[in-house]
């Protein structure tokens, strides 16, 4: 391994080393400082004498004269094993938990390798998460990345305890393993209590690894987190058949690290600051979710972000929402009308919801009551608006009975405890129970069979 | 050919090589001890600039660089159909054999698979003459597609022979100028050069694409270029599949381009299994996939549509109708924009760079309708339809304004018709076709002469409907006069029960032309006998208490066999104003 003393220039977390020979791109250093404190860091831009290595970690104390750097001769890669179940690791994957590190069965390029698209199997399998405006509406299916678009108030860490607490596969009697991999990226000590002891008092931790970025760690290290949980999720996925829900939050602290680090590599940005790779870079984090040819383990993925001033066209929800398949977007006027889970479904939406619902896989009224539930509260809603410029009686009869169809759908079929886990049978038949306060020629998004066969159960 | 250099400098997909002697603008290179595949984008004094289209990581400078001396092409003949190439046309099928799961970097696999023996016919004879691009011969490449292979040279037959041919194997010879030349099943073709052709034709034959919206209201030209921006979540993937799965086009070439690799899963699990209603055979058959999703290196991102065009246009010069689409130019342009800022060049708006409006152009300007090269009469086209993905659905950055400028059809898809579950979520007012004038001949003479009219008086109520929703929502819809409520009833009818469409539905999902004309028809005819009927004095709760338009909101579920179902409904319209006027 090649040490160099020739550092001749820091810029924020940037180190310039000069006079070396044989360096790779990308390539992992370990950097003495001055203290004799190390850091780990990495190769950016290398050329013939010049190397640009970015430290994970603060560069505070670094020096031009005595500094030193060692080029480990690898990419970054993570030791991994089964037995990381139930242990908890930092932002760099160093235990956390006072216990050893594990010893590794495998040592992984976290950085991954693009899926070949031909080796991809669609995700098809329900996963039931009883939450009735997820699972009728904006259905989940193991491989999917669903993030959950949420803003600062929101009780998006207490949905996704829920969804890690209940996520199952309909009538998956039988023994399948399953485990959760929480990657927190740059949030509060507090967030990551709230989720450890919900994990601990659950009992879920057995079958959990975290990996714990806090807000007080170095910023650079959030671009690595996100990659160690996948790393590690794809091992256990693709290698130990397990599956695998992936939470992490909070891609929005992700993404100011991104550009944190752009600003001071002194790249061109693009919009907002944020730096023109930002879709690319992002998609390699969220295409790391799937099925393949040939394994039987999944990868799913629940990131987590908050919307800048709840702005859906920022950039970071806009490029998440262009490579996820789908979102769950949290509305802070339920949120102010006391509404949980305050899930708005009009912007809501499961790009492969298709796959997993309908006969056999959930029920065959599946889409068409979904599709009716959408266009009936999309019509309440609207004519909420007009009601309040024109008051409600000049309303017809059947828009009257659209506005309180939509009042009771909040009230009934939104609204759900933190611990309430509704089945998909009463989540569509509480569907078909609202519905039956419309008249029946508007029902026009089910098939005529259904509306006798579930409607009329329901009919008062 | 081949010049040897080393690498200097290393940095994401973008390196520098020096020492390659003789390398010219866009020589495809070989980087690093694994040999990567790469091209030269930029060339000062000594140094080689290119982009790699794989990871670069591990790369070191010193490495060797080897230039192949010519730029990037693609293998065209037959066995194209059917397959699913990376960007640059690497067939990711032979890919999964050799490297598993994940894609594996320095991966070399001819196109064309080399071991398959194709039945050749020649269809010309030793002696005689042939011009560039006549048919020498055929292949029944797929159950549905004949690959005519065309000579690329001018000049004699000395030898040619029907038989059992892999594509390296000869088929027989020309004398070209006096020398002797080999011909075999498939030949090469760079593709940032569009393929030649005889003439250039104005696009007169509408694409039947089975949307209701579409062929109606914003008809596609064959040869015709179309975009189509959205926000996420309108649609825009859906669209572009429906497209590929029922737009009447012989070929289909998809791209995703740096898109979501599930998508690409999803058209591959369905193409095989979805049958082609002309044919009955399946998609798959007449389909080439080109897959390059957002997580793959971005430098084959920028060359994925460079590819898909020149195969596009390669079976237009056989004679046939290709429908090619682009999910989504947005992440090509966004390629264009990470390699420009590596190049440190100056940049233009929003960071794109200043050639990014001529690069699009260029793009959309090798769609069209030809006279193919070739002494025999022979018509082919292209037709591109290029999904935009614009920030915040906001159309006014420049990718979307580049492609606007260019395209002749706007499907404007909105976020708040997906909202409310309205799909194809395309709005009808927003969305234009400059092709609605050139095509009109061809709906009068094939479909029925009223059917222009018909279809300007249908957009004519929709228009006025956005008018009246204004005044509804002030006052509302009570307090307008009944003749224009009666126009609300019918707008609704329009949205709902002919623009509304599940993309799902095993009837619905493709409507003819004639089913559409048909379904218009009865709408536009239950809209003369409302009039009437309103003008006679009928309350509208007459009119809403109708059995038929029940039967008007289930049309789209009726089968294209069952058309004359449709033509009984028309009657029944009739019959039942006739008893509702006939009782006062």
């Amino acid at each position: 391994m090649k040490e160099y003393k020739t550092v001749t220039q820091i810029a924020g977390p940037l180190v310039f080393v000069e006079n070396v020979s044989g360096v790779a791109y990308n390539e992992l250093v370990e950097v003495t400082m001055p203290s004799g404190e190390k850091q780990k860091g990495q190769v950016l831009d290398v050329s013939e004498n010049v190397a640009v290595v970015q430290v994970f970690g603060s560069t505070s104390g670094l020096n031009t004269t005595s500094t030193s750097v060692k080029f480990l001769g690898e990419t970054m890669r993570l030791g991994v094993t089964g037995d990381m179940l139930g242990r908890v690791f930092s932002g760099i994957g160093e235990p956390k938990d006072r216990s050893p590190k594990p010893v590794p069965e495998d040592r992984l390029d976290i950085n991954g390798a693009a899926i070949n698209p031909y080796s991809r199997q669609e995700p098809r399998d329900f996963i039931q998460t009883g939450i009735s405006t997820i699972d009728a509406m904006n259905t989940l299916v193991r491989g999917q990345k669903l993030p959950i678009f949420s803003a600062s108030g929101l009780p998006h860490n207490q949905l996704a305890v829920q969804i890690a607490r209940q996520a199952k596969v309909k009538g998956g009697e039988e023994k399948e393993d399953f485990a959760v991999i929480f990657a927190a990226v740059g949030i509060t000590n507090e967030e990551a209590y709230f989720f450890m002891r919900d994990f601990e008092k659950t009992g879920a931790l057995e079958r959990a690894v975290l990996f714990l970025n806090l807000a007080d760690d170095p910023s650079v290290e959030r671009l690595i987190t996100p990659r160690l949980a996948l790393t590690t999720a794809e091992y256990l996925a693709f290698e130990k058949d397990m599956h695998v829900l992936v939470i992490i939050t909070d891609m929005t602290n992700y993404c100011e690290a991104l550009r944190e680090i752009s600003s001071a590599r002194q790249e061109v940005p693009g919009r907002r600051g944020y730096p023109g790779y930002m879709y690319t870079d992002l998609s390699t984090i969220y295409e790391r979710a799937g099925r393949v040819v040939g394994k039987k383990g999944t990868v799913t993925q629940f990131p987590i972000l908050t919307m800048p001033a709840d702005d859906i066209t920022h950039p970071i929800p806009d490029l998440t929402g262009y490579i996820t398949e789908g979102q769950i977007v949290l509305s802070r006027d339920l949120h102010r009308k006391n509404i949980y889970p305050p899930v708005d479904p009009l912007p809501s939406l499961s790009r492969l919801m298709n796959l997993g619902i309908g006969k056999e896989r959930t029920r065959e009224d599946h889409r068409g009551v979904s599709d009716q539930l959408y266009a009936g509260y999309a019509n309440g809603r609207d004519l909420r608006s007009l009601s309040a410029v024109v008051g409600e009686e000049s309303l017809t009869e059947v828009d009257r009975k659209y506005l309180r169809f939509a009042d009771e759908f909040e009230k009934k079929f939104i609204t759900q405890g933190p611990y309430e886990d509704r089945s998909i049978e009463q989540t569509l038949d509480l569907g078909w129970d609202l519905l039956s306060a419309l008249p029946e020629d508007e029902l026009k998004r089910v098939k005529k069979e259904y509306i006798e066969k579930y409607g009329k159960r329901h009919a008062k | 050919m081949a010049s040897k250099g080393r690498l200097a400098r290393i940095s994401g997909p973008v390196v520098v090589a020096k020492g390659l002697e003789g390398a010219k603008l866009y020589d495809v290179v070989k980087v690093g001890e694994l040999g990567l595949s790469g091209e030269i984008i930029k060339i000062v004094g000594d140094s080689c600039i290119v982009q790699v289209y794989e990871d670069t990581s591990g790369l070191k400078p010193g490495e060797p660089v080897v230039g192949t001396g010519v730029p990037l092409s693609v293998e065209l003949g037959p066995g194209i159909l059917r397959s699913i190439y990376d960007g640059i046309q690497r067939p990711l099928d032979k890919i999964r054999e050799k490297s598993g799961t994940y894609i594996a970097r320095g991966i070399e696999v001819p196109a064309l698979d080399r071991k398959t023996k194709w039945e050749f016919r020649a269809t010309r004879k030793k002696g005689e003459k042939v011009d560039v691009g006549d048919i020498l011969g055929e292949v029944r490449e797929t159950e549905v597609i004949t690959h005519r292979v065309l000579s690329p040279y001018a000049g004699k037959v000395t030898d040619l022979s029907s038989g059992k041919y892999t594509v390296e194997d000869g088929i027989g010879g020309m004398e070209v100028a006096g020398k002797k030349v080999p011909l075999k099943l498939y030949h090469k073709w760079t593709v940032r050069k569009p393929r030649p052709y005889r003439e250039k034709l104005p696009p007169v034959v509408p694409l039947s694409t089975g949307m209701r919206v579409i062929d109606t209201f914003a008809p596609i030209a064959k040869g015709g270029t179309a975009c189509i921006p959205g926000p996420f979540g309108s649609g825009k993937t859906v669209t572009q599949q429906s497209l590929a799965k029922w737009s009447d086009a012989e070929i289909v070439v998809y791209i995703g381009c740096g898109e979501r690799g599930n998508e690409m899963t999803e058209v591959l699990n369905e193409f095989p299994k979805l049958l082609d209603p002309k044919s009955g055979k399946p998609l798959m058959e007449r389909t080439v996939l080109i897959a390059n999703t957002s997580n793959m290196p971005v430098a084959a991102r920028e060359a994925s549509i460079y590819t898909g065009i020149t195969l596009a246009e390669y079976y237009r010069d056989m004679g046939y109708g290709v429908s090619l689409m682009a999910d989504s130019t947005s992440r090509w342009a966004e390629a264009l924009r990470e390699i420009s800022g590596r190049l440190e060049e100056m940049p233009g708006e929003e960071g794109y760079p200043a050639y990014l409006a001529r690069k699009l152009a260029e793009f959309y300007e090798r769609a069209g309708r030809v006279k193919t090269l070739g002494t025999d009469e022979r018509f082919g086209s292209v037709t591109i339809t290029g999904a935009v993905s614009p920030p915040g659905g906001d159309i006014s950055e420049p990718v979307s304004q580049n492609t606007l400028r260019v395209t002749k059809v706007f499907l404007a898809l909105d976020a708040s018709l997906a909202h409310r579950r309205h799909f194809p979520a395309i709005h009808w007012l927003n969305s234009y076709s400059l092709y609605t004038g050139t095509l009109d001949p061809w709906y009068e003479e094939n479909l029925s002469a009223d059917f222009p009219a018909m279809r300007n008086a249908a957009m004519a109520l929709l228009q006025k409907e956005a008018e009246l929703q204004e005044v509804v929502q002030l006052v509302g819809p009570d307090a307008l006069p009944e003749k224009e409520q009666e126009i609300l009833i019918i707008s609704r009818m329009l949205r709902e029960d002919y623009l509304q469409q599940s993309a799902y539905h095993e009837v619905d999902a493709f409507s003819s032309m004639r089913k559409q004309y048909l379904m218009l028809k009865n709408i536009m005819r239950f809209h003369e006998r409302a009039t009437a009927a309103v003008d006679l004095g009928v309350q509208l709760k007459g009119l809403l208490g109708l059995k038929v338009r029940e039967k008007i909101g289930r049309m789209k579920e009726i089968p294209e066999d069952k058309q004359k179902e449709l033509e009984a409904i028309y009657k029944e319209i009739d019959s039942e104003f006739d008893s509702l006027t006939s009782k006062r």
